[in-house]
């Protein structure tokens, strides 16, 4: 717990946030990490498998098999969150799930999902972005300030 | 009447005619399936939103209670009902179904004991013949307003509680048999600083210990005076919290003070710390414990029902947990 937010806390209760920390199950941080680690190289390793596949049997090189593969993941992971199957690999996997493109489509799919009962306007198009939105948009802020960056090193020192 | 600080003693002790208890396929994989009345096989129940499916939850619990009961729905002067949903309206629905006149509570999780307090001290001031009163939770639903959608792959804490669909009712009556309803004892609102929503028996355990001891103060009673004490619903983070925290204060906390959320779910079950939800210890107790009445297992019981009245705008805006906890006595006299 962080300074500033433990000076707003009355002694009492500090006391019992200590008093409970130490009777809670610890996060399984070393165990977590480990899953994450196999099954979030697994997808990857899926990944590379679409990708050479598209290589060996269609008209796609190294540069351009990306997006088919991307594409296919999505529609991998879209299909397991409405089968209800993602949800549960994520319990184990954490991380590993969540970090390549496939958490990503879930979380879009699984918000479109569950808005669905709100209809299509207010429902799913309200909601679908309701988890994704943050990424997106972070996402694009951050590669504009390191375009900038970028932008701004070559002019001063590549000219 | 008013007994000590907080609690309310009743002198005619109103009786449970009956009670019901509905639940959905997860419960009925658990171990206290023969004591619902109703299971289904379906979380969306022949419906097609999740929030109309616990409406329905509702309705067939307060159906089956007032059949079990041998009345007619016009027979019951009122309904004291909550969920969990915004402007509780699983409850209002219902109560529009039945037509009966109506008060919608909200205490979260507590609001199952409650409604029985209330119902109690209504029955037993003589301003009614007949009150229903129930609670009700359905997974999904409140997954989807609290937390994340439901096939959202992000992990839980091992401190997690898993949504029971499950709705719990019981029709008090002034006269008849069963279990009566004795006492009362109406917690105030702790809240102890904890603001991680993914570890409500954390927060929710000092309010249970809160009421419990107000209880015994109140009353002049310990532990030794009931079969059974059983919170609901701190699972298997919250309840040890709860009985290292009576210890320290001077209760030692025997085995029969267990939790509704530690009851509801089998070991095999994926639940991580158990299970939550006002239908828990609603079905819990309107199921498994009064059937244990009933059959003479038990003689006085305590539930002690621990709601966190937190909302999803709240702890986004990093408010800490007000947790509360009511107590009822029901015993066979």
């Amino acid at each position: 717990m962080s300074d500033k937010k433990k000076k707003k806390l009355t002694p009492t209760q500090q006391e019992y946030q200590a008093f409970a920390k130490a009777r809670e199950p610890a996060r399984p941080v070393w165990k977590n990490s480990i899953r994450a680690f196999w099954v979030g190289g697994l997808i990857c390793l899926i990944g590379q498998g679409i990708s050479e596949f598209y290589m060996t049997f269609f008209d796609f090189n190294e540069r351009t098999a990306g997006n088919p593969t991307v594409a296919t993941l999505i529609f991998i992971s879209v299909l397991l969150t409405g089968f209800g199957v993602y949800d549960h690999l994520a319990q184990f996997a954490g991380a590993g799930s969540a970090v390549p493109v496939t958490g990503f489509a879930n979380s879009i799919a699984s918000a479109a999902i569950e808005h669905r009962s709100e209809g299509y306007v207010l429902g799913v198009g309200g909601n679908m972005f309701k988890l994704a939105g943050s990424v997106i948009v972070f996402g694009v802020f951050a590669a504009f300030v390191i375009a900038l960056v970028k932008t701004i090193v070559i002019m001063l020192g590549g000219a | 009447m008013l007994h000590g600080h907080q609690t309310w003693e009743f002198h005619n002790k109103p009786y449970i005619l009956s009670s019901a208890a509905v639940g959905g396929p997860f419960e009925g994989k658990g171990p206290l399936a023969n004591d619902f009345d109703i299971l289904h096989g379906d979380t969306w129940l022949g419906q097609d939103s999740f929030e109309k499916a616990e409406k329905k939850l509702f309705e067939q619990a307060c159906e089956k209670a007032i059949e079990k009961a041998g009345l007619k729905k016009e027979d019951i002067q009122f309904f004291l009902a909550g969920d969990l949903l915004n402007q509780i309206i699983s409850s209002s629905f219902t109560a529009r179904t039945l037509s009966v006149p109506y008060l919608g509570l909200f205490g979260a999780c507590s609001t199952s004991m409650e409604a029985l307090a209330l119902g109690a001290l209504i029955v037993n001031s003589h301003s009614a013949e007949h009150v229903l009163c129930g609670a009700v939770s359905h997974n999904s639903s409140v997954e989807k307003q609290f937390r994340y959608p439901t096939e959202y792959g992000g992990q839980k804490p091992p401190t997690a509680q898993w949504t029971a669909t499950a709705a719990g009712v019981a029709v008090l009556g002034k006269t008849g048999t069963g279990p009566r309803v004795t006492a009362a004892t109406i917690g105030r609102v702790v809240d102890m600083g904890l603001s991680d929503p993914f570890n409500m028996g954390a927060a929710m355990a000092p309010a249970a210990v809160d009421t419990i001891e107000a209880h015994f103060r109140d009353l002049g009673r310990t532990f030794d005076d009931y079969d059974l004490v059983a919170t609901g619903d701190l699972a298997k983070v919250g309840l040890p919290i709860a009985k290292d925290l009576l210890e320290k204060h001077g209760f030692k906390a025997p085995d029969h003070f267990v939790d509704c959320g530690m009851m509801i779910y089998g070991k095999d079950q994926p639940v991580i710390a158990g299970a939550s939800g006002a239908g828990c210890s609603a079905a819990v107790t309107y199921g498994h414990i009064l059937n244990r009445l009933r059959r003479g297992e038990l003689k006085r019981v305590l539930i002690v029902a621990t709601g966190a009245l937190l909302s999803p705008l709240s702890f986004q805006q990093k408010e800490s947990i007000p947790c509360i906890a009511h107590g009822v006595v029901i015993e066979n006299i």
